[in-house]
């Protein structure tokens, strides 16, 4: 009983929670984009348009009415999945995003899986090897893999595979359901890029996190039991290790959701980045707050998901909060 | 599956994989820097809009070629009275827009009446406002009235903004353009690129291309490795400084043409100490034009000495009104009272040709003892403060408006300059029909402005297109914006 309750209170603190932050999110981005400078309907018409035409856009657009009046329809549409129309493309914002998604999604996951299954074992095999030359040089590949900036080594590899050797494309999209094929080949060099530092920083944490484990009392004594250092650290001590990796990937999710955009200009890929970078500069403002939210949104939810996996992994985390 | 089947199968599989080095002969691939927001060219100002659909999906009345004159276009003649107030267009027979539907002269009046009503979006309504009506005679014939003789009335009736749309199609032309161009509207993978692919029941003479992609490459390095390795077969503009990379491979050629680009050191003529013509001619005398160019532009632009194109024929040089003389602005700035100088901001919008000049002008002021402060905006932001607030001392722009003298007799234009004598020559100008008393008229603009240094004229922007050097017919000059895949065709 007393378990449950726990539970449930520690749930709905933490649904409280999340809709209290989207909701103070959604205050901000619409109070500084309402802030930028910069009309959207002078810059859609340039230098020669009359005043009048402006004028005419400006009413078009929605953008006469009160600021109070905008934000409350704004947070009402999306209560009902009506994130507006762009300004700019005069096309619901929803289908827009969805449509990067659409990059976005699969090129984050193959970076994921790509740093999990590359970075991972490269961090064991290091703890393993502590003190060792492999660890020493393991770890210096890793140093250098954070140093190095995604758009420069996607630059790299582009010269290598595009240019010189022709075996994928320098960049660019075609849709899933016009050559899968096609999509996926497009996604290699990209994915490859934003995987090598997401990869480097995970080899560091786990390699950290597990020499910590090791240290610990119930390592010893499994070794006591009269298991090798290895079959310890593997049976024991990696599970162990896996709670601060997990925070981590997280953290790397939904920083690869919005923050590809670099890598999306080198590869020329239509995805969210390129989406609110543009959108920014074309002054879409409800493009860019209705993209902004739904990164929010993937963060705060993504947050939640690793709280919520913590609680069940380690009731002890349960407690101390409630 | 036979084993030769196999093999064949493994030959096309590669062949597919090889893919870019084998382009189809009647296909092409064209990286551009900006996508647009929209493709309706009548609704926005947007020069991408028009790189995409200008005279491949949307045809206008007339057409504007490569050297800048109007050719008959759905139009198949015309006649004007002789007091240039009348306009009667023959219509060409058997056009019909991408959707099937026929085109006649009610179409060519909906354009205009939408172009010209009270809540139109048109970002260059102002050009067609001498007209005061659009009567249709009969399906193939329609007649425009003017309010006044216009010089350039066929002229702008030949640009984007002005292109035949249908009342059926007209509302969603930004989403999915209907036009009656040799290209229909294909798909747009936003983000990504357009494609366009010939239309079967095209009216004229059917393309070469079959199929064109325009596609959106913002970053210079990246558009660079897709030209090198094949991934698009070329680009209508290309950064100047990466130039150098294909101007020595036999694979790719490298147009250098001009634009309608006047690149100017725009000055706030209502402002202290702007206001003041020794001030001016002073930051005339101070500016070194060449340097300019080949800090800013590598060597690629143009010098100008007035605010009109080098390539057309009414051009004037001007570039030695006031030569770069540095003992001269010193002078003339102590003659005006500034003896020890002054302090201005500069106001750059985000496009390398003004971030580049911006600087070196900072540095060539410096010398005369101006002291600018350089301040970095974005699009959005440079329109509102300086172009709709007036809200700045000096700012770098290229006007790419086809023959836009006309901004210098606007007093409420931004950099504000008031002229009587400018603004009742440029009156004169505009109800001219004449080609020689037009040149006279027009020298003659430029040389008041020149003289007035009402702004520093630095170049003309050039074009500098790279292709795949079997790629052939891209226009060398850009007389109005657009890529016009007309004539591009594929030469072995």
């Amino acid at each position: 009983m007393g378990v449950d309750f726990d539970m449930t209170f520690f749930l709905v603190r933490r649904m409280a929670g999340f809709a209290a932050t989207l909701f103070i999110a959604a205050l901000v981005i619409f109070l500084l984009l309402d802030l930028l400078p910069g009309d959207p309907a002078r810059f859609i018409l340039g230098i020669n348009a009359t005043p009048e035409a402006v004028a005419a856009l400006r009413t078009q657009m929605g953008l006469d009415a009160p600021a109070h009046e905008r934000f409350l329809a704004w947070v009402g549409g999306m209560l009902v999945g009506d994130f507006g129309l762009s300004t700019t493309q005069r096309l619901p914002v929803a289908e827009l995003i969805a449509e990067r998604m659409a990059v976005t999604l699969p090129l984050s996951l193959i970076a994921m899986v790509v740093s999990v299954v590359v970075g991972l074992p490269i961090g064991i095999l290091a703890a393993m090897r502590r003190g060792k030359a492999t660890d020493t040089a393991l770890m210096v590949l890793a140093q250098t893999g954070v140093a190095i900036p995604n758009f420069w080594f996607g630059m790299l590899l582009t010269l290598v595979f595009a240019v010189t050797l022709r075996w994928l494309p320098t960049g660019g999209f075609i849709p899933w359901d016009e050559d899968a094929g096609a999509a996926m080949r497009g996604m290699i060099l990209p994915g490859l890029a934003l995987a090598l530092p997401q990869a480097s920083i995970l080899a560091r944490v786990m390699r950290t996190a597990l020499v910590d484990v090791t240290e610990q009392d119930f390592i010893r004594t499994a070794r006591a039991k009269g298991m090798t250092k290895s079959e310890a650290i593997w049976r024991h001590g990696v599970r162990n290790a896996l709670l601060p990796v997990l925070t981590i990937l997280g953290l790397q999710f939904a920083y690869l959701i919005a923050g590809t955009i670099i890598v999306e200009n080198v590869f020329y890929l239509p995805g969210l980045g390129r989406l609110i970078f543009t959108a920014i500069s074309e002054r879409d403002l409800v493009l860019v707050r209705g993209a902004t939210i739904v990164l929010v949104v993937v963060t705060t939810a993504t947050m939640l998901v690793v709280d919520l996996a913590y609680a069940f992994v380690d009731p002890r985390l349960k407690g101390r909060e409630a | 599956m036979t084993a030769r089947n196999t093999l064949a199968l493994t030959v096309a599989g590669l062949l597919l994989m090889a893919g870019p080095v084998l382009a189809q002969p009647t296909e092409i691939r064209i990286g551009v820097a900006l996508e647009p927001p929209a493709l309706d060219p009548t609704a926005g100002a947007a020069e991408a809009i028009d790189v995409v659909v200008y005279q491949n999906v949307f045809e206008g009345l007339v057409r504007i070629d490569q050297t800048g004159a109007v050719q008959p276009g759905l139009a198949e003649s015309w006649t004007i009275s002789d007091d240039g107030l009348t306009y009667r267009f023959a219509l060409n027979e058997g056009v019909t827009f991408h959707d099937g539907t026929a085109f006649d002269a009610e179409d060519v009046k909906f354009t205009f009446d939408r172009l010209l009503a009270e809540d139109s979006v048109n970002a260059q309504k102002a050009l067609y406002e001498p007209i005061s009506a659009v009567t249709v005679i009969d399906p193939m014939t329609v007649e425009f009235t003017l309010s006044r003789p216009d010089g350039l009335f066929l002229f702008n009736l030949g640009r984007g903004d002005a292109v035949i749309v249908a009342p059926e199609s007209a509302e969603n032309n930004g989403a999915e353009p209907i036009g009656t161009g040799p290209f229909a509207f294909i798909q747009w993978d936003r983000g990504s690129r357009v494609v366009l692919e010939q239309y079967g029941p095209y009216w004229g003479e059917a393309p070469a291309l079959t199929r064109a992609s325009f596609v959106f490459i913002s970053d210079t390095a990246t558009l660079t490795n897709a030209l090198l390795a094949g991934d698009v077969d070329g680009t209508n503009n290309f950064a100047a400084e990466a130039l150098a990379v294909f101007e020595n491979n036999v694979q790719f050629k490298v147009l250098v043409g001009s634009t309608e680009g006047e690149t100017i050191l725009s000055t706030n003529n209502r402002k202290e100490p702007f206001t003041d013509l020794k001030v001016r001619q002073a930051m005339a005398h101070a500016l070194d034009r060449q340097e300019i160019i080949d800090g800013a532009t590598y060597g690629y632009g143009v010098p100008i000495g007035t605010h009109f194109a080098p390539h057309h024929p009414y051009y004037l040089d001007l570039t030695d009104t006031y030569p770069h003389d540095i003992e001269a602005a010193k002078t003339l700035l102590a003659e005006a009272g500034y003896a020890d100088g002054f302090s201005a901001t500069l106001k750059l919008p985000p496009v390398a040709y003004a971030r580049l000049s911006g600087q070196i002008i900072a540095s060539q002021f410096a010398e005369v003892g101006i002291d600018l402060e350089l301040i970095n905006m974005e699009w959005a932001q440079w329109l509102e403060d300086v172009f709709a607030n007036k809200d700045f001392d000096l700012t770098i722009i290229s006007h790419v408006e086809p023959f836009d003298i006309g901004i210098y007799a606007n007093p409420d234009y931004y950099f504000g300059y008031d002229n009587p004598e400018v603004q009742a020559l440029n009156e004169t100008l505009n109800a001219t029909t004449d080609e020689a008393e037009r040149l006279a008229l027009a020298q003659e603009i430029q040389t008041i402005i020149a003289r007035d240094a009402v702004n520093g004229y630095m170049f003309e922007l050039a074009q500098t297109g790279v292709w795949n050097a079997k790629l052939d017919g891209m226009w060398q000059n850009a007389p109005v914006e657009g890529v016009v895949l007309r004539d591009i065709h594929w030469v072995e």
